[in-house]
């Protein structure tokens, strides 16, 4: 059984550059270890979170928020359309997901005491919500993943058909939603309890409820960006009715979040912010502008939904927004914890580079072995 | 009984005493730092000082040095103690908020969490602790007072019964209105603090943040987010619910056709 179900080569160019990016990434994480989660970071008394917590975690969540909407579509909302993207939408987020937890377990300060969340509870706290939803999500998806790698391996086939009944499939699935609304707005929520360190454009007590929404227009950008990319390297024809669906959804999300946000700053009289000169109201005026506002109208238009390149630039513009938006949040905008500015050490970057290159690589491997396009329940031609 | 400290800023003489007894006390290593020409050493609370003078040059007509002891101020409802995950942090219902090394993951919410930025951690270790001031737990549960309000030679702090102290704070405003300005640092801030403050400068001129609203903190996360989870995800299943059971049956209509 050697059937490939990506028909691309293997090893190209790029797939190498992945592989030197991950395994520099492995051998600076086991260094991390080995000498400290200080001595191996920029971070600081002023800086406590960085890099990790904002790329690695914020915005892997973010990123990874497409599972939990095309599986809505597909199996909740019975849209049949976007059935052949359900598959690599839920591999997206498993992979991403196996990324946020290898993140967080590398910037906790000890990190083999991981497990504590589990035993030790604190409900009052929005940080042990944020781990037992991560942990829960990341057991649903793994369940949701696993049917694909049993159906390749050829065994457990009981317990396959069990995973893939109806009623256990649409059981995950809402879990799996249940879930991704706890803590992709809780990761928002984060922030409820910091009012005087946030610029008062970025504190609001709708603060998680802002993260929910911007991280359904994320995780549908980066489902639209997949579908082409994937369709680019597999050489099939880009399937343009998702692609538009997938659009108009975006424009739709963009849309409620914009006004939400402003109406939200406008009833807190806070609107004179924005225009105030500082690096923040820049900030904010940069995300807003070219993150939210400008991919929203052009994704308004039918023509832009109809060309590649167009919905290609608009989708990435989303995914910038939303990465600068975690980002602003979480170092940026602070105006109390005042210090030495925070730049990522070596060590930082290279362990955040190698969690995104082994990523695209599991993921490049898994398509290529596991039925996530071609497959028997996704389109008719095997 | 819950205790308190008042720290008296008119009182203060700068002699370090207070962080000279904490570190003897907490076996807190002092390390060489070079001068950079200010007064105030160390500048901030870290990992090694539990508590330090901050001192104040109040550039006015003339100039009048101003010397601010700071510490934990062991909140009565502490932003730090329901942020943590794990419950390392634990209000004890003698005042002082204390820190259980062994539970604590490093996630370093607390930091971001207190409004004062008192929780620091070691940044130079393998295995990292959050440290800060524990109001000398261990002393008060053997009946004594913290080490820095022993050692203190000038009283700047008097440490008694919660209410006691701030009797005593109210009265030293009422007793000499001219010399002091009409405000308790602490009696309100973050739903209020064990630890408070009285001054004969305004509180904003010496470094304190007087925009700390009286909201206790926990309740920030608890109000809007956390206590409305459960319901909010009952909302969402009986919705989903509701979505699937529509578009099935609209489907199995379509399909029968």
């Amino acid at each position: 059984m050697n059937t490939t179900y990506s028909r691309q080569r293997f090893f190209t160019a790029r797939t190498w550059i992945l592989l030197v990016l991950a395994i520099v990434g492995a051998l600076t994480a086991i260094y991390r270890l080995a000498i400290g989660l200080g001595p191996a970071t920029n971070l600081s008394d002023s800086n406590p979170w960085g890099l990790w917590v904002a790329f690695d975690v914020m915005c892997g969540v973010a990123l990874a928020a497409g599972g939990f909407t095309v599986t809505f579509g597909v199996y909740v909302a019975n849209w049949k359309r976007y059935k052949p993207i359900a598959r690599a939408a839920t591999l997206t987020a498993f992979l991403g997901y196996l990324l946020v937890v290898m993140g967080l377990f590398l910037d906790i300060g000890k990190p083999f005491a991981f497990w504590h969340p589990l035993i030790f509870w604190n409900i009052h706290s929005v940080m042990f919500e944020i781990v037992v939803c991560v942990t829960l999500y990341t057991l649903v998806l793994t369940l949701e993943f696993l049917p694909w790698l049993l159906e390749k391996l050829n065994v457990l086939t009981p317990f396959k058909d069990f995973l893939e009944k109806r009623a256990v499939v649409l059981t995950l699935v809402i879990l799996g939603i249940m879930l991704s609304y706890g803590h992709q707005s809780s990761l928002g929520g984060l922030f409820l309890i910091a009012p005087t360190k946030l610029h008062p454009l970025y504190y609001t007590s709708i603060i998680h409820h802002l993260f929910f929404l911007s991280a359904i227009c994320a995780g549908l950008s980066m489902v639209s960006c997949e579908t082409i990319i994937s369709a680019n390297m597999r050489n099939t024809e880009y399937e343009s009715e998702i692609l538009e669906g997938l659009a108009r959804g975006s424009a739709i999300a963009l849309w409620v979040y914009f006004l939400v946000r402003i109406i939200d700053l406008a009833l807190k009289g806070k609107l004179g912010y924005v225009f105030e000169g500082t690096m923040q109201s820049h900030l904010f005026l940069l995300e807003m502008g070219v993150g939210v506002v400008l991919p929203m109208l052009l994704l308004s238009s039918r023509t832009v939904r109809r060309s590649i390149p167009l919905l290609l630039f608009s989708h990435g513009l989303v995914i910038f927004g939303v990465i600068l938006n975690r980002f602003d949040v979480v170092f940026l905008t602070e105006t109390s914890m005042r210090g030495p500015i925070y730049l990522p050490s070596w060590e930082e970057v290279f362990i955040t580079l190698g969690l995104v290159s082994t990523g695209i690589l599991f993921y490049k491997i898994i398509v290529t072995y596991l039925p996530i396009f071609n497959s028997p329940s996704t389109t008719q031609q095997v | 009984m819950a205790k308190g400290v008042l720290v008296d800023i008119t009182r203060c003489i700068a002699c370090r005493s207070c962080q000279v007894s904490c570190k003897a006390w907490h076996g807190l290593p002092a390390d060489y730092r070079p001068s950079d020409g200010r007064y105030t050493s160390p500048e901030s609370l870290d990992a090694t000082d539990y508590t330090f003078v901050n001192f104040i040059e109040n550039s006015g007509s003339d100039v009048v040095w101003k010397f601010v002891k700071e510490q934990c101020m062991h909140c009565k409802d502490p932003a730090c103690v329901s942020a943590c995950p794990v419950g390392a942090l634990q209000k004890t219902k003698e005042g002082p908020v204390v820190y259980n090394q062994w539970k604590c993951i490093g996630c370093r919410y607390c930091m971001i969490a207190c409004p004062f930025n008192v929780p620091k951690y070691e940044w130079n270790t393998t295995n990292p602790w959050v440290r800060k001031c524990d109001f000398c737990a261990d002393r008060l549960a053997a009946g004594d007072k913290p080490a820095c309000v022993s050692a203190c030679p000038m009283e700047v702090m008097y440490f008694d019964d919660y209410e006691k102290v701030v009797a005593e704070a109210k009265r030293r405003i009422n007793t000499y209105p001219e010399k002091y300005v009409n405000k308790i640092y602490g009696l309100k801030e973050a739903g209020g603090t064990s630890w408070i403050y009285i001054s004969d400068v305004p509180f904003e001129e010496l470094g304190f943040n007087t925009s700390i609203s009286p909201v206790p903190y926990p309740s920030r996360t608890w109000g809007p987010d956390l206590s409305k989870i459960l319901w909010e995800e009952a909302g969402l299943l009986a919705i989903l619910c509701g979505i699937l059971y529509i578009r099935t049956r609209r489907n199995q209509k379509e399909e029968e056709r």
